[in-house]
């Protein structure tokens, strides 16, 4: 089990910062992650890897009209 | 055409350090004119812009003033920052009124030249006062020194006509028509509640004019009560430098910075010089947010029929640049060339059509259930053209479209329109007979408030579930974002000053997907942080989105990067740069402070602004029907097993959706009660005058409505 924005997520062996994001359908372009507090540039989201009980952030940057 | 009616001479004042230090009162009375003092006083006080407009409303009028006096006055202010060239987002106009909609005063701005042209003329903000016998033309000619009334009975009612016929009229030539900006409305505002204003600009590359709106409350339904068919600025002459401001070369620096950014970044971040604020349907659609078939859902399976890529590859013409005032590289002010018009009385017309940015496509498309660009374009058009503020009549008539849903009204109670949700064809005749005050049309346009009760009182409606389903606050139309499942977003829409609109506050992201702010606390900073904020933007005359809708490309190492803390301080050194003064980003906060707490008394002194008034409808916290509670079946069933402690299994689907109504409207309570601690206010939502003393707003007439609370 891992946290994504402090709420449980299941996880599994190899999952990647490119992984979560499309299993938890995230979207949107605008964002920035962090595991475990360290900035995941996204051009390395693919080779990312996230250990069972990481903490990990995904803030969108949007705030409306 | 034109008959002149009185013409009036001044002196234009020249700016200093971003103000005229003058303001324009006009009574359409009897065509007064009289040149007022901007003091030291109102510059420390309410900044500019919307503080200056709340402050000559305060003044015009007293606690008995409804909307149709002829007290009431429409006021409009740029703010000290508006007109400056150097950074985006400079060129708006800040509107304020009693509203016909709320009872109470409405603040709503648009972009478009007319506020920085104003200001330009000599003017920090103009007052229309009083009541014409007949239309009237007000046109103010900057350079010349000359305020002219003319009578306005001939020309056109419709926007797309009379502000193309007022710029040939009042340019000098061709050239001259990008000096000239008109406000006017159009045919609708004259039925209904909810006119709104049209601000112009000449597009000299598509040779027509090019059109914003302050839509929200009805601004232009009081323009058309006070006969003025429309006011017209020109001024020839804006500069890098017309705002005689302190330090030049600190706002060239930033300002080069910041385009900068918006070259490099605008196309990996949210693209808003490509689609415009459009370019969050499909987020919104994803995240169960776009709101659809009067906000009963998030989202549906057709939206791709609407996403931006339709818009753009279809329609918007791309590689114009289309900022609505100089120097605005965001440039998001898309729109659609050669649209061809296939219903109403402009049929068979090709027009541009200014749009569609995303609460038109949310608003008039999903939640009307209609899922096609050609008719969302065609119905833009003509809320524009007829001066329809879109959001209300949207929200409107998707209550409309799910009483008709769940049998509450008949076809036979709307006229015979057969307002189903996704017929398009109905929504557009409906705005034609708003147009022409025809039937449905005649009520259509007054707004969710006033036609719960006649739905109740005339066609014998459920009281209750009316007031469930009609998506208002304070008898403003909310806009376009479902966010039951984010309680900081509630209080966002519902504790409000004007009502039910998202330039205050936006945190349903950070809310409910980021999950930032968890405790009742967190939400309470932020309802406090957020809207003191963005009311400043209204102050100043600055448009929000250049604040967040790109940020800095190291943004992501902040603390807080939610704050967009670079572009916060961008702000603090421009208004520090052009006024000579030398704030911080503390007292920036304060500023809005000030002011927001003026507005929340001058609430209370029109017999409003109290707890009993911020809370929303149920179909903005929860769901009110067994097909929204099944629509998240296993998220409310979650949450009643770890948020209540309930076995879900054990209960039928009335209980557990009264179970978790009970729930939600607590966690609303709780969640004011965290807000009005940390705003300063007691527990009935009245700002206490301790507080008022902290942060400078302690004036005897304010303090005088608030001790009447306590």
């Amino acid at each position: 089990m891992i946290k994504v924005n402090t709420r449980d997520h299941a996880w599994h062996e190899g999952l990647t910062v490119r992984g979560l994001l499309d299993e938890e359908q995230f979207i949107f372009r605008h964002i920035i992650v962090r595991v475990n507090g360290e900035y995941v540039a996204e051009d390395d989201y693919a080779k990312a890897v996230i250990a069972d009980g990481d903490d990990v952030m995904v803030l969108h940057l949007i705030a409306g009209g | 055409m034109e008959t002149t009616l009185k013409e009036y001479t001044y002196t234009p004042a020249k700016l200093h350090r971003g103000y005229a230090n003058k303001s324009l009162y006009i009574n359409v009375g009897d065509l007064s004119v009289i040149e007022k003092e901007v003091t030291e006083f109102m510059k420390e006080k309410f900044v500019g812009g919307k503080g200056f407009d709340l402050w000559y409303l305060w003044n015009a009028v007293t606690p008995e003033t409804k909307w149709d006096s002829p007290e009431n006055e429409i006021v409009m202010s740029a703010g000290p920052l508006g007109a400056l060239t150097q950074y985006s987002g400079t060129g708006k106009t800040l509107v304020a009124a009693i509203s016909p909609m709320t009872g109470i005063p409405i603040d709503s701005n648009a972009g478009g030249y007319f506020g920085p042209l104003l200001k330009l003329s000599g003017w920090d903000a103009l007052e229309l006062q009083g009541k014409a016998e007949k239309d009237v033309v007000i046109f103010i000619d900057g350079n010349k020194g000359v305020i002219r009334f003319e009578e306005g009975e001939e020309y056109p009612e419709d926007t797309h006509l009379l502000a193309e016929a007022l710029t040939e009229h009042f340019a000098e030539d061709e050239a001259d028509k990008v000096n000239v900006a008109v406000v006017c409305t159009g045919s609708a505002a004259k039925h209904g509640y909810m006119g709104m204003l049209n601000f112009s600009f000449y597009d000299p590359r598509r040779k027509t004019c090019r059109y914003k709106q302050a839509a929200r409350g009805g601004l232009g339904t009081i323009l058309r009560d006070k006969k003025i068919k429309a006011l017209v600025v020109r001024f020839k002459g804006v500069t890098g430098n017309s705002n005689d401001v302190a330090d030049l070369a600190t706002i060239n620096k930033i300002g080069i910075k910041y385009h900068k950014e918006m070259h490099d970044l605008d196309e990996k971040q949210n693209r808003m010089r490509t689609i415009g604020t459009a370019n969050t349907v499909m987020v919104m659609n994803r995240y169960d947010l776009l709101p659809t078939r009067n906000f009963q859902t998030g989202g549906d399976p057709e939206t791709y029929r609407i996403a931006p890529e339709v818009f753009v590859n279809h329609f918007l013409t791309q590689g114009i640049h289309d900022g609505c005032w100089y120097g605005c590289t965001m440039s998001c002010a898309k729109c659609a060339d050669n649209f061809l018009l296939t219903s109403g009385p402009y049929a068979g017309s090709r027009v541009t059509v200014d749009g569609p940015e995303y609460e038109c496509v949310a608003g008039l498309g999903s939640n009307l259930g209609i899922f096609d660009p050609q008719a969302i374009l065609e119905e833009n058009f003509y809320c524009d053209t007829y001066g329809i503020d879109l959001i209300s009549f949207a929200t409107g008539m998707a209550f409309v479209m799910e009483c008709v849903q769940r049998g509450q009204i008949t076809r036979e109670n709307l006229g015979g329109l057969d307002l189903r949700f996704g017929n398009k064809d109905a929504v557009l005749e409906l705005m034609h007979m708003m147009s022409r005050g025809e039937g449905f049309g005649k009520i259509a346009g007054l707004g969710i408030r006033r036609l719960k009760k006649i739905f109740v009182e005339e066609f014998g409606a459920d009281e209750k579930l009316l007031n469930d389903i009609g998506m208002e606050n304070k008898g403003l139309e909310y806009s376009e974002y479902c966010h039951k499942e984010s309680l900081a977003q509630q209080g966002g829409f519902a504790m409000t000053n004007k009502g039910p609109q998202h330039d205050e506050a936006w945190l349903i992201f950070m809310d409910m997907v980021n999950n930032q702010i968890p405790t009742f606390e967190d939400k309470a900073y932020a309802l406090h942080y957020y809207p003191m904020f963005r009311t400043w933007f209204g102050l100043c005359g600055l448009c929000k989105l250049p604040w967040n809708d790109i940020v800095p490309a190291d943004n992501y190492k902040t603390d807080t990067p939610a704050k967009v803390p670079e572009h916060v301080q961008n702000y603090v050194d421009i208004f520090n740069a052009v006024t000579g003064k030398s704030i911080d980003k503390e007292e920036l906060v304060r500023q809005s402070e000030r002011v927001y707490n003026f507005q929340r008394v001058f609430n209370l002194r029109m017999g409003h602004g109290k707890r009993n008034e911020d809370y929303p409808p149920y179909r903005s916290c929860g769901p009110v029907s067994a097909e929204e509670y099944l629509s998240r079946l296993s998220l409310y069933d979650g949450q009643l097993r770890e948020k209540q402690g309930l076995d879900p299994e054990k209960m039928s689907l009335d209980e557990k959706i009264a179970k978790t109504r009970a729930y939600r409207l607590d966690q609303y309570e709780q969640l004011m009660d965290a807000v009005y601690r940390r705003r300063g206010w007691t527990m009935d939502g009245v700002p206490l005058p301790e507080h008022l003393r902290e942060i400078g707003m302690d004036l005897p007439e304010v303090l005088e409505v608030v001790e009447k609370h306590l």
